[in-house]
């Protein structure tokens, strides 16, 4: 193996290497060396994702490598895979790190402690999940990401965090479990835990093992949609991304896309076309749960009276309109359905870390009950931590700023947000097959009304905001914290603008998730070729 | 030993499964426990129940599956049973957190209105 290729597993090494020499150097009590390392690190993985992505795309099958560790080959032992989707993921991890760490500094990565170790082992288990090709190392990076999540999620405590933190402790501590049932009858019937192996093995699964296997895989997709937060598996996820400091919760937008990226994946490489009889097990449930997901998410926005909630429920909207669309199971809709992940992600990230900016001038309980706002009387003096230089114009930047979240949530032009919805829905309404699906007119009604009530609820909560709060004082914001959001959103307006090549570079990972050979291939070698190769119209 | 090892599973779950939805916290933290008991017996038994039998090769039977049981659930257990022992402490501390935080061990953080 040449150095190069040891860039493949840098993404889960490096945040480990950094998070444990955190804790070495100090811990706590070197915060600004913990902070320096975590920006150093966030920014290191910025580069590598981008070079992976680069050498991902330039394959021509799609796959950069694979990392085979200890060397031995990959049915035996644990390989990671770098391909075009875990790379797309990995760096779309990194670019929301990297904002969710500098806006911290300014005051957030202080209200707790251990927030940049933690926060490193949490993109260590992130990037870990995208980059396994294993089922058990899956659960082992799952894990991870979940353990340094729960201590993410108590940063800087209160007993309304502790509250929504033991909820979602417990909820994933449960699916966990789930996870690891899936996992060991998938395991019992078919022998390998490898994904590469069991997508060989799964059309030749013995007709009286079928229901085993197909209990599993279902066990197994509870997990992972737990996580996803479909519904009616989603009532933990309101309430903690809404409890959770905003940084976190901005970096948390992602979480929820590591179960939609499993369910991409593994239902694509393990149902596909030629699973035999279990070809697209499951297919009708992603479909509906998703499309119910989208309802219960836009109804919650509409219901929502704080903007922390409605951020919460826009990223249900978002993960149950990825959901049903990859239950399409058509390869044009997954290309689209990845252009709106990445720009639904970069949008409510930025929105998260917004709304703690433009809430900060308003009196506190204002937005429990707009209606009750007199009630509350006094003005108290928020616990000013923030001694910097306040931008000018502050009210307008954020503003500027609040349009351009609402028009990448609500998929509104000129943003990405309405560019990924309209290739959906010319994507679901111009099938393969030639007449449009009942589905994918639902899907078209639904992520229409999805994004009026989005605009609804956003338009409400910035005239309350931005306009009609009576005797609010200007927030004071720093730099280094309208900067991370404003990068965001200049993300979003890049993907509009490059609308093309990135488009391209969906539509090419679309195609390999679709008609997995190349990564069959790549991970078992010879083995992985398929009886019955044929290359299928796609 | 197949139905004692099926019951024993069967019980434990059933508890675990009922404790997690009791109001309590210290009902949810046992009941994830004893769920997890119930998970790792279910994981060894997907390797196939085999008594007596070493999950290593032993000297001269190498090569023969006949002669050991399936070493992968093993590994998969000992793995299973440290992340949830590391959880559960970890779930511990957020629930004496709780108790310090909101004075009741209920799960929502404050009493039912009865």
């Amino acid at each position: 193996m040449r150095l190069a290729d040891h860039l493949m597993i840098a993404p889960v090494v490096l945040p480990l290497l950094a998070g444990a020499l955190m804790l070495a150097l100090g811990g706590e009590r070197r915060r600004n060396l913990n902070a320096a390392l975590n920006v150093a690190s966030t920014f290191a993985l910025i580069a590598i994702s981008i070079a992976l992505l680069r050498a991902a795309d330039a394959a021509p099958s799609g796959v950069a490598g694979v990392y085979r560790l200890g060397d031995w080959p990959a049915p035996v032992a644990i390989v990671l895979v770098v391909d075009r989707l875990a790379t797309l993921m990995l760096l779309l991890t990194s670019l929301l790190a990297a904002a969710a760490v500098v806006f911290s500094l300014a005051r957030w990565h202080r209200v707790g402690v251990l927030f940049h170790p933690l926060f490193q082992f949490l993109l260590m288990g992130v990037n870990g999940a995208f980059l396994t090709g294993d089922l058990f190392n899956l659960f082992v990076f799952f894990e991870v990401l979940l353990a340094a999540s729960y201590g993410l999620a108590l940063h800087g405590s209160g007993s309304g965090r502790v509250t929504a933190g033991l909820h979602y402790i417990v909820v994933n501590l449960a699916a966990s479990l789930l996870f690891l049932i899936g996992v060991s009858l998938i395991y019992g019937v078919a022998g390998t835990l490898n994904m590469a192996d069991l997508a060989m093995r799964i059309p030749a699964i013995r007709v009286e093992d079928r229901a085993l296997l197909e209990a599993g895989a279902g066990i197994l997709a509870i997990a992972f949609l737990v996580k996803a937060g479909m519904w009616p598996l989603c009532f933990w996820l309101p309430g903690t991304y809404a409890a959770a400091p905003p940084p976190v919760a901005s970096i948390f937008a992602i979480l929820t896309k590591v179960g939609a990226y499993i369910v991409l994946r593994l239902w694509l490489l393990l149902f596909g076309d030629e699973a035999g009889a279990s070809a697209h097990f499951g297919g009708e449930w992603l479909l509906v749960g998703g499309m119910v997901t989208v309802a219960f998410g836009a109804i919650g926005c509409l219901a929502s009276q704080d903007m922390a909630k409605l951020a919460a429920y826009s990223v249900l909207v978002s993960s149950g309109t990825v959901l049903a669309a990859i239950g399409m199971g058509e390869a044009g809709v997954t290309a689209a359905t990845l252009f709106y992940l990445v720009s639904s992600t970069l949008g409510l990230a930025a929105f998260f870390l917004l709304i703690e900016l433009a809430e900060r001038g308003r009196e506190p309980g204002a937005d429990v009950l707009a209606v009750s706002r007199e009630l509350y009387g006094e003005e108290h003096e928020l616990n000013d931590l923030n001694v910097g230089i306040a931008i000018p114009a502050t009210m307008g930047i954020l503003g500027l700023a609040f349009i351009g979240c609402s028009l990448v949530i609500s998929g509104l032009p000129p943003l990405s947000g309405f560019i990924a919805k309209f290739a959906l829905l010319a994507a679901a309404l111009n099938p393969q097959g030639g007449a449009v699906s009942v589905s994918g007119w639902i899907l078209l009604v639904l992520l229409i009304l999805s994004g009026l009530a989005a605009i609804i609820a956003l338009t409400r909560a910035g005239i309350r905001t931005f306009w009609a709060a009576p005797d609010r004082m200007v927030p004071h914001v720093r730099v280094i914290e309208i900067v991370p959001v404003a990068a965001l959103l200049v993300l979003c307006a890049t993907q509009t603008i490059q609308a093309g090549p990135v488009m391209r570079f969906m539509q090419a990972t679309a195609q390999s998730l679709h008609v997995p050979h190349d990564y069959l291939r790549g991970v078992l070698g010879s083995a992985g070729e398929r009886p019955d190769h044929r290359e299928r119209r796609t | 030993m197949e139905i004692v090892l099926a019951l024993g599973i069967g019980v434990l779950a059933g508890s675990g499964v009922w404790l997690i939805l009791r109001p309590r916290t210290f009902q949810v933290i046992i009941g994830l426990s004893l769920l997890s008991y119930a998970v790792n017996l279910f994981i060894i038994a997907m390797g196939r129940l085999r008594a007596g039998a070493a999950p290593v090769l032993a000297a001269r039977t190498a090569g023969d599956p006949a002669h050991f049981v399936d070493p992968l659930p093993q590994a998969l257990v000992l793995t299973a049973i440290v992340i949830s022992f590391a959880t559960t402490a970890l779930f511990l501390v957020v629930l004496l957190a709780s108790r310090g935080l909101t004075g009741t061990d209920h799960v929502d953080g404050r009493e039912p209105e009865s």
